[in-house]
């Protein structure tokens, strides 16, 4: 089984929000919320730099781990999905996340959270895979029908890489011996501890 | 004459061309990292162990791109919060069985009276009861976040589990409105007679009689009583402060301070418990005559002598009617 993975190379990312745009378009995302973001590092300044972030899919995932009622699960590609049908919106998750994935739409009073919304790695959630029910609570299941995450697929630049580790790092690596230089797998410390050609 | 001025223009401009050609040589370029000046992740996180930047899109907050502190909030979360809570409350219900088995309650060794005074107005009562009510829930809602997935969740399953959660967090969130403003009432109502002073020494020194059988002398509210206010009305509102944080994400800090606010919340929360464990115990089972201050409002004028003392002396001179039925108690007793 592959182990999914996103890998973006910051040294290629131009912050056009292509991606993040694809996302919220193909799984309709509710209002006021982002799987997606590209977050700009000394923006203006020397040394300026853009990372395209969402959910990593972490090893020993925080977040499951945290959960006080268990909804979220790895699944057997690596894939860290939630059930909405379970979650009670508490915010432990988002407390864990070290990369702001959780979200909540707001409903009702106060800052009253509603049911976690995350990236699902272009993977849908616990429901039949293509089912109605599936895309209005997680979107998209591009994942069962053999196609990878949206984000990275239209990214316009292929900084943005998503699909089995192994060969992401592979094409990563490759890139780098090829022209030089890198600045390293973003993320990939915190979520995998490991990391790839910087 | 013109057209060869032109041809001379055009070969040094060629020649020109050329000399900048071999100036940048490819062999040059490969050398040159366009971001070696460019920020490094690593070296940030070890600056302030979080990344921070700007984003294009409404939600600001977003802008946080790593902050692998929750690392540390996970390991509180999940180990060390269920020792605190664990040692503290199974703890306290250890003492609280061994005291009773050995202690046995705390009679009243004058019997009663058949005689009472008010100790608590129909308000006070109503307040603590409105406070220890929604305690009560929000201790169990609350125990059930930590403890829940490990004890209840095996038992009942996802559904049921997370059905009774979700009621519980709706419980825990509204619930805190009347628990607050419980304690600042608490916190009005009773504050003057729970200043320490020097009775309370003494009251401390000799245990508060509960050991043998000895009955230190006490105003209104001894010692104990004294601790039970102050952990109520400071733990009360540390327990709301840091709750309304967690209840208003982003309105008051950022994402670290949410995670330290559910720290000091749970902490204090669990040990809140505990206390009240005790205090439960002291006013039901753990001694005759105590309950009726909260039941029905009137206690026992001997159990007033034996336990406060100072308190019902304090009172018959206000009341003036102390003198008269001293000297009925002492005819009945004749």
């Amino acid at each position: 089984m592959a182990r999914m993975k996103f890998l973006c190379d910051a040294d290629r990312c131009i912050e056009c929000n292509a991606c993040v745009t694809a996302c919220k378009n193909e799984h309709e995302v509710p209002w006021g919320i982002n799987r997606r973001r590209v977050v700009t590092i000394n923006d203006g300044k020397p040394g300026e730099r853009s990372v395209s972030m969402a959910c990593m899919h972490c090893t020993d995932a925080p977040c499951a781990a945290v959960c006080p009622v268990n909804c979220i699960y790895t699944t057997a590609d690596g894939v860290v999905l939630h059930s909405k049908d379970l979650c009670i919106g508490c915010g432990y998750c988002f407390y864990a996340c070290p990369f702001g994935a959780p979200q909540y739409p707001q409903v009702g009073n106060f800052g009253s959270r509603g049911k976690m919304d995350k990236c699902t790695f272009c993977a849908g959630g616990p429901e039949a895979d293509g089912s109605k029910e599936e895309y209005e609570k997680y979107g998209a299941n591009r994942l069962a029908e053999g196609k990878l995450p949206l984000c990275a697929e239209m990214c316009s630049t292929k900084s943005l890489l998503a699909g089995d580790g192994e060969i992401i790092a592979q094409i990563y690596k490759e890139r780098v011996m090829k022209r030089g230089y890198g600045s390293g797998a973003w993320g990939w410390k915190t979520a995998y501890r490991e990391t790839v050609g910087s | 004459m013109a057209y060869f001025a032109r041809v001379i223009r055009l070969a040094i401009c060629a020649g020109a061309l050329l000399l900048l050609f071999s100036a940048a040589s490819p062999s040059i370029a490969q050398q040159i990292n366009p971001t070696a000046s460019a920020v490094k992740e690593q070296q940030l996180l070890q600056e302030l162990n979080r990344i921070q930047g700007r984003v294009s899109i409404p939600d600001q907050r977003s802008g946080v791109l790593e902050q692998p502190a929750g690392r540390e909030w996970r390991e509180f979360r999940n180990v060390t919060l269920h020792w605190i809570g664990g040692i503290a409350i199974l703890g306290m219900l250890a003492v609280l069985i061994i005291f009773y088995l050995s202690r046995g309650m705390v009679r009243l060794e004058s019997g009663r009276s058949g005689r009472t005074i008010v100790r608590f107005t129909s308000f006070e009562r109503f307040v603590h009861w409105m406070t220890a009510t929604c305690f009560i829930i929000l201790a169990i809602s609350g125990l059930n976040i930590t403890f829940g997935r490990t004890l209840l969740l095996p038992l009942i399953g996802h559904e049921a589990f997370s059905e009774w959660s979700q009621w519980a967090k709706y419980a825990h969130n509204y619930l805190s409105f009347p628990f607050t403003i419980g304690v600042v009432l608490i916190f009005l109502m009773w504050i003057a007679g729970n200043i320490p002073n020097k009775v309370d020494v003494d009251w401390m020194k000799r245990g508060g009689g509960i050991v043998g059988h000895d009955h230190p002398p006490a105003y209104r509210f001894n010692a104990g009583q004294k601790a039970i206010y102050w952990v109520v009305v400071i733990g009360g509102g540390l327990v709301a402060a840091t709750g309304y944080q967690l209840m208003f994400p982003f309105y008051l800090s950022g994402i670290e301070g949410m995670q330290l606010a559910q720290m000091v919340h749970a902490t204090v929360a669990v040990l809140f418990v505990a206390v009240m464990l005790a205090h439960i115990y002291i006013g039901t089972i753990g001694m005759e005559g105590a309950f009726e201050a909260m039941g029905s409002g009137t206690v026992d004028v001997n159990w007033a002598r034996e336990h406060h003392n100072l308190w019902l002396e304090e009172e018959n001179a206000r009341t003036g009617v102390g003198d008269a039925r001293r000297r009925s108690a002492a005819t009945a007793a004749e």
